[in-house]
């Protein structure tokens, strides 16, 4: 079985600025794929090399086992892409412009297919409406839907959720999942870390166009980011914590790694003295892990 | 399009139905707007000339309707590529063409023959404004057709590379008003070349629009400046030259996929 996505040894210049630096990375069929970065890290250049939108400097990229250059036709088939920026057709009703997107890929009748991505998507009533007159989040919303109705195995969203309401994220990842249920591979990049981490399976960090970590979403929240317990006492900690403690305002984090080691740390701050105005058990995080990473990489 | 109504498929046919809707949604200014243009040519030129010039032993009118047809038959071809192209790099929506599996062929035919129907509407509006002005004949009709379909599938082309050029709308402008608006004024729309001091009939003769308006007039009076023959071997030099160009930078994405 080839891998949904495979990208090998891109890289991509604009200009002086290095976009994308030697970036290899392999998604498989069926994953919930998370791709990571701040700001300007070259996720969107990535998405774009894959759909054709950008010509790639040197490296290949193939979607499906098809690539994405000498096989255009096949990888653009089974590919899906929600673009970051909010662009829509002026011209066009919202079903206007999913049958015009349906024609591009060779689908004739396609109505009850887009009927379907309508009502997942809470557009149902908004069908007939120009694309003019739709809000923000609407207009994302039929952003999603054009990139759907081909029924594309692979399905890359940059940011789909960035100015939309809580309800529509809701409604959006309970269909996102369901495709992936269904066995769509899914990649989706966001700013919101606990989509990330409530959605993928596996995460890649991108930072200056490089690849700076690649690992299932557990292994990466296990290797950067521990349970902690987080507690504000009335007195000081006592010596031998403050080594593993830091602190930082009035609350202090211990990490542990097992669930075994409360009791003793409880202990030994009752033994020193030390009273507990409040307690809570940290969760491990990917922001923690997100910056950690990005710090990480800083001092390469 | 009625809400449920079929597309017919394919890249080339759903992109070619989609830019003739475009145009017709809009159609008062992309059509009604340059027929009434038009026709005020007619009305301002013929009040002045008429009576005062013959040309080929035609009367002015007449002699200027089809050249103000074909004159619109092209600035229109050249409008509806590359506005659509402008405004689609500008608002960001191409992509929605840039990502399924169109050739730049499918591309390249889809925009100019959109061009081409948008340019033959507007025309055919023009004739029928204004042929009640003149009597008008039609001795070789093939003509007509053949010079308007090839006319405006190069200015349709230029369309495409002035649109995929421009990266904002003052570019696209200056490229109408300083290589498109001359061409087909300088092209023998109002007069007959043969009327003009030698100098400027050898510079008219190099101008491609002449042939052009040239061969499409001769389809309806069968006189000419030029013979229809050698207008159309021009032409249709111009032609493949032009797409050879133009498909060669939509193979290589040019501006549109770097
Ligand atoms: N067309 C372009 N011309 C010049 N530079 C570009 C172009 N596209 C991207 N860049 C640069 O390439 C780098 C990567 O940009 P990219 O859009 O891929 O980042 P990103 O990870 O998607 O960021 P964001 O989270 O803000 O969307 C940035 O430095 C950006 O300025
Ligand atoms: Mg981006």
């Amino acid at each position: 079985m080839s891998p949904a996505i495979r990208i090998e040894q891109v890289s991509k210049r604009f200009g002086s600025t290095r976009a994308l630096d030697n970036v290899d990375l392999e998604i498989e069929q069926g994953e919930f794929f998370g791709l990571l970065g701040p700001n300007g890290a070259g996720k969107t250049t990535l998405i774009s090399a894959l759909a054709g939108l950008v010509r790639v400097d040197t490296g290949n990229l193939s979607v499906m086992g098809y690539d994405v250059q000498s096989d255009y036709r096949a990888a653009r088939r089974h590919l899906g892409v929600v673009p970051q920026e909010l662009v829509f057709d002026p011209f066009f009703s919202v079903r206007e412009s999913l049958k015009i997107q349906s024609g591009y890929f060779g689908i004739g009748d396609n109505d009850d297919w887009i009927d379907e991505i309508l009502e997942n998507l809470g557009l149902a009533s908004r069908a007939g409406a120009n694309m003019r007159m739709l809000s923000g989040g609407m207009k994302r919303r039929v952003l999603v839907a054009q990139a759907l109705v081909h029924r594309p195995p692979v399905i890359v969203l940059d940011e789909p959720t960035a100015g939309v309401d809580v309800e529509l994220r809701q409604t959006l990842w309970q269909f996102i999942k369901r495709l992936n249920e269904a066995g769509h591979t899914i990649v989706l990049t966001t700013h919101y870390l606990e989509e990330a981490e409530n959605l993928c399976n596996r995460i890649a960090m991108l930072k200056d166009g490089r690849v700076v970590a690649l690992d299932t979403t557990k292994q990466l929240l296990r290797r950067f980011s521990a349970h902690a317990l987080r507690l504000r006492t009335g007195g000081v900690m006592p010596k031998e914590l403050t080594s593993e403690a830091t602190e930082s305002g009035g609350w202090w984090s211990i990490p542990f790694n097992s669930f075994d080691e409360i009791e003793p740390l409880l202990v030994k701050i009752r033994t020193a003295g030390c009273e507990i105005d409040s307690l809570e058990i940290g969760k491990p995080d990917l922001e923690e892990v997100f910056i950690r990473v990005m710090q990480g990489a800083h001092h390469e | 399009m009625s809400e449920r109504s079929d597309l017919r498929y394919g890249g080339f046919t759903t992109l070619f139905y989609k830019e003739v809707l475009r145009f017709w949604k809009v159609a008062s200014q992309t059509v009604a707007a340059p027929v009434l243009t038009a026709l005020l040519y007619l009305l301002i030129f013929s009040h002045v000339l008429e009576g005062h010039v013959q040309v080929h032993g035609v009367a002015y009118t007449a002699f200027l309707i089809p050249g103000l047809v074909m004159m619109s038959v092209l600035q229109n071809a050249f409008s509806n590529s590359s506005s659509s192209l402008i405004q689609s790099k500008v608002t960001g929506n191409i992509v929605f063409v840039l990502l399924p599996p169109i050739s730049y062929m499918e591309f390249f035919a889809a925009y100019v023959a959109a061009s081409v129907v948008r340019g033959l509407v507007v025309g055919t509006g023009v004739l029928f404004a204004t042929f009640w002005f003149a009597p008008l004949t039609f001795v070789e009709p093939i003509w007509i057709l053949v010079f308007a379909v090839m006319g405006g599938a190069i200015l349709g082309s230029l369309g495409v590379i002035a649109g995929i050029w421009a990266d904002k709308f003052d570019q696209l402008a200056a490229f109408q008003n300083f290589l498109i608006m001359p061409l087909t004024f300088l092209s023998g729309v109002f007069y007959s070349i043969n009327s003009l001091p030698p100098f400027w009939q050898k510079l008219s003769h190099w101008n491609p629009v002449f042939y052009m308006i040239d061969g499409f007039r001769h389809g309806f009076f069968g006189i000419s400046d030029a013979s229809p023959w050698l207008s159309l071997a021009v032409v249709g030099g111009c032609l493949v030259l032009l797409a050879t160009f133009t498909l060669n930078l939509l193979k290589r994405g040019y501006k549109l996929r770097n």
